[in-house]
């Protein structure tokens, strides 16, 4: 990676807005996309991610970005752009949470995990699963340089191994110690309810828990989604 | 600064026996607590809405009207009322009633909640969460202004010249919208000229201070003047004689309900760790003395120029002495120690 990106951030709420700060202060050019009017976004970026800059085309966010993220709520993903994301490096910040969202019936009871269908939306892509295992407090408050001894690890789980040496990379610019999370499909022991879902690891502890049996890692089945 | 108390009610454990209280139990130590509120000169008591064992208090309206008669000059509002499930005109009819009981002292905090307990349970969808929240906003606030009141949209049969009674005596209830932290939530309060109240549970809180700005820019950009704008804070609290020893008591309740909500929703228990770090000065869980939390809550008004805090404080299965306790120790002595530093706020809201 050479020095400074172009970051590009689809949905400018809690999420996009942390990941947007974390990469203006590594020096990162960020666009963000939202569906809200031009000066009610303008407004919300210069104060929630001032160096942040409006998109100009949602339609070609992602083309004219090295790295684009997808920070929308799950239920609203539907609406993206997909076709445009064809051989772009796109990450997958997204979670399913049906105690918070419904049961969204396209997920319901399905054995892959949630990246494969958002993925399936553009195989043509270059998905990324990260970024979504942790809340938005902690990537404002525990972003360290990496000397420090106490940084945290953030997971990059993808099929293509150049993507995810790249967006390790950004991740390490941010602030965290990029954790191999293996494919896509294994993207699935990132998710709500899993042994690493919002906890504070380091890259160790983090690696540790990843190698645990399939088993241990598992989402949790929840009762109001298996009813 | 007005300081006060909210509540999803609670199931309090009798700490002899260790049996818990039945929900019509929690029902009425609520109204012991509201009494007790008002009688150690706490200024708010909200009541949310959840529809769990552990946490009973559905029907805030009902809850405030028992203390309205009670009470004398306490506050009483929801904390939140989930507007999106409810119907808009039955919200208003029931909060002015605890209005015209409570003379003058009843609040709207209109939300989305953040449960979805209440969308089956009423038969609503939640692919409509978006729809159903802006309109039924929408219709609250028409309610509020207009007397008939005329109204169009798609969630409900329109109002063509409607009655709704009663009406305030001071003309409008006052509605805050309630917002955990979404950036739109504070710019739609802002446009809309309504006070806001954040919910923060957990983090930095001082770090709200961007999102209070963005809702007084809001407002500002909509016409608003900054004399206008109002903030409120509600966040987890407890306040004991020690310290420490407080922490240690209330551990145990924070971790419980923790632990439980996180097996619903995905996430792992909290830490004692991260306990610790939240309840030092600067994080999110105002647990300790009352000196202590008076200087936490006079730190967070630097940031985020607040005008009123209130404390969720009955987690777990609390006994309820010790709900009681904290709820005396907040009016008897943390209210002095903020008054001292910061004045008492005699204001209330913008109509």
């Amino acid at each position: 990676m050479s020095g400074t990106l172009t970051i590009g951030i689809f949905g400018p709420g809690k999420v996009g807005t942390a990941i947007a700060r974390l990469a203006v202060a590594a020096g990162h050019r960020v666009e963000i996309a939202g569906s809200q009017r031009q000066e009610s976004l303008q407004l919300l970026l210069d104060v929630l991610a001032p160096g942040a800059a409006q998109s100009r085309s949602v339609g070609t966010l992602a083309a004219r970005s090295d790295l684009t993220i997808l920070a929308v709520p799950f239920g609203r993903s539907v609406d993206l752009p997909y076709t445009s994301f064809s051989g772009r490096i796109i990450i997958d910040a997204l979670n399913y949470w049906p105690a918070i969202d419904g049961v969204i019936a396209e997920l319901d009871g399905i054995p892959q995990g949630t990246s494969e269908v958002i993925a399936a939306r553009n195989p043509a892509a270059r998905w990324v699963k990260s970024l979504n295992h942790l809340g938005y407090h902690d990537m404002d408050e525990h972003a360290r340089p990496s000397s420090d001894p106490t940084r945290r690890a953030i997971a990059v789980a993808s099929d293509d191994s150049d993507a995810k040496r790249f967006v390790s990379k950004f991740i390490d610019s941010v602030g965290f110690d990029p954790v191999d999370a293996g494919s896509l499909a294994d993207g699935i022991h990132l998710q709500t309810g899993t042994a690493v879902f919002g906890r504070e690891l380091s890259k160790a502890e983090f690696e540790r828990m990843l190698v645990r049996p399939v088993s241990a890692a598992e989402p949790a089945r929840r009762a109001d989604a298996a009813a | 600064m007005q300081l006060g108390v909210y509540s999803f009610g609670s199931l309090a454990r009798d700490p002899d026996s260790g049996r818990v209280a039945t929900s019509a139990q929690a029902t009425r130590n609520l109204l012991e607590a509201v009494k007790l509120a008002d009688d150690v000169g706490l200024e708010y008591f909200g009541i949310g809405e959840h529809h769990t064992r552990e946490m009973p208090a559905s029907a805030a309206a009902t809850i405030l009207a028992g203390a309205a008669t009670i009470t004398r000059r306490i506050r009483l509002g929801s904390s939140v009322t989930v507007l999106s499930t409810e119907d808009p005109v039955r919200v208003f009819q029931q909060f002015a009633t605890v209005d015209s009981l409570s003379n003058g002292r009843a609040e709207i905090t209109a939300g989305r909640g953040s449960s979805i307990e209440s969308f089956p349970l009423f038969g609503y969808n939640l692919q409509d969460y978006e729809r159903l929240y802006e309109e039924k906003l929408d219709l609250l606030l028409t309610i509020n202004r207009e007397d008939p009141v005329t109204w169009m949209g798609t969630v409900r049969a329109g109002l063509d010249e409607a009655v709704i009674v009663p009406r305030p005596d001071s003309g409008h209830l006052a509605i805050w919208l309630g917002t955990g932290g979404n950036p739109q939530s504070s710019m739609r309060a802002g446009r809309l000229g309504l006070p806001v109240a954040y919910g923060i549970i957990g983090g930095i809180p001082a770090r709200f201070a961007a999102l209070t700005d963005l809702y007084r820019r809001s407002a500002n950009a909509s016409g608003f003047s900054n004399e206008h704008t109002r903030v409120s804070v509600g966040t987890p609290g407890f306040v004991g004689d020690d310290g420490p020893a407080t922490r240690d008591a209330w551990w145990q309740e924070w971790f419980d309900t923790m632990a439980s909500l996180g097996q619903i929703r995905g996430f792992p228990p909290p830490s004692r760790n991260s306990f610790d770090r939240d309840t030092s000065p600067g994080g999110a869980l105002f647990v300790g003395s009352p000196e202590e939390i008076a200087d936490r809550i006079i730190e967070l008004h630097s940031h985020l120029g607040h005008m009123r805090h209130f404390l969720q404080m009955d987690f777990g299965t609390l006994p309820q002495r010790d709900f009681l306790r904290s709820i005396e120790l907040l009016g008897t002595e943390v209210k002095p120690l903020v008054e001292a530093e910061l004045g008492a706020e005699p204001a209330v809201v913008p109509a």
